[in-house]
């Protein structure tokens, strides 16, 4: 299960739809324990595929690295990453598949003609060969209390 | 050479939930080997099926990337740290795309 408060949720919804028609990306930080996942902060990034932003996203070794210097500063874990995909599902590819690291939660969210329609996470299998889907579950209450790692 | 090799968090499953091993190697690729070696389920996410390192596995030797460097004929000294450092990538299933 990966817990999201709907402000952040809502972030990652319309980095998709200001980015469309192109993917975007980013970085979630929060906390992995017993009683599964949390987002609590999310870091939006720059694509780096400037050749084709259009179906596919890059993240920097140097933008991977620094958003794990922010989640250790924050006290937080760098827990997985997000990205968009302008109208098709919110379900990976094979070439996600082909370039996922194991453990961290994908976040994928469908933008379609510019409106941001479903959000799934989903998490690498330990064989490589599909990825298992984790619920999300979106914290709506208004104030909810920030965790922490 | 005695040298550590810097575990990134999603391969910590793997390495029972170490964040660095110790191990004594000449070059990178030897290092690598080690590794991989003693801990087995590290090999099918650092290499793909043609023994060749995955494009989004990025081995740092102290702060520089092997690639510039001699790759995995780069040669250690005492005290060096690999470090393994993601590259993320993806993106959609679409007919008309390229790669």
């Amino acid at each position: 299960m990966l817990r999201i408060r709907e402000e952040l949720s809502e972030r990652i919804r319309q980095h998709g739809a200001k980015t469309y028609p192109h993917e975007c990306c980013g970085a979630l930080l929060g906390s992995d324990g017993n009683g599964g996942r949390e987002v609590v902060e999310v870091v939006s990034l720059e694509n780096q595929r400037s050749d084709s932003p259009r179906n596919r996203y890059s993240i920097t070794p140097d933008d991977a690295r620094e958003a794990e210097v922010a989640a250790r500063r924050a006290g937080l874990d760098l827990i997985g990453w997000y990205h968009s995909h302008p109208d098709a599902p919110a379900r990976p590819s094979d070439y996600d598949r082909e370039h996922a690291w194991p453990w961290y939660s994908y976040v994928i969210v469908s933008v379609q003609e510019r409106v941001p329609r479903e959000m799934n996470s989903w998490r690498l299998a330990d064989d490589r060969s599909h990825y298992d889907a984790e619920e999300i579950v979106i914290d709506t209450r208004a104030n909810s209390a920030k965790s922490s790692a | 050479m005695p040298i550590k090799v810097m575990i990134p968090t999603p391969l910590r499953a793997y390495t029972g939930k170490k964040d660095s091993v110790e191990l004594q190697a000449r070059t990178v690729g030897e290092a690598l080997a080690a590794l991989t070696s003693e801990f087995s389920e590290l090999r099918k996410h650092l290499y793909a099926e043609d023994g060749r390192l995955r494009s989004f596995v990025n081995v740092y030797l102290n702060d520089e990337d092997i690639r510039y460097l001699q790759k995995d004929k780069t040669a250690l000294s005492d005290g060096d740290t690999i470090s393994i450092v993601p590259s993320i990538a993806g993106g959609m299933q679409c007919t008309w795309c390229e790669r």
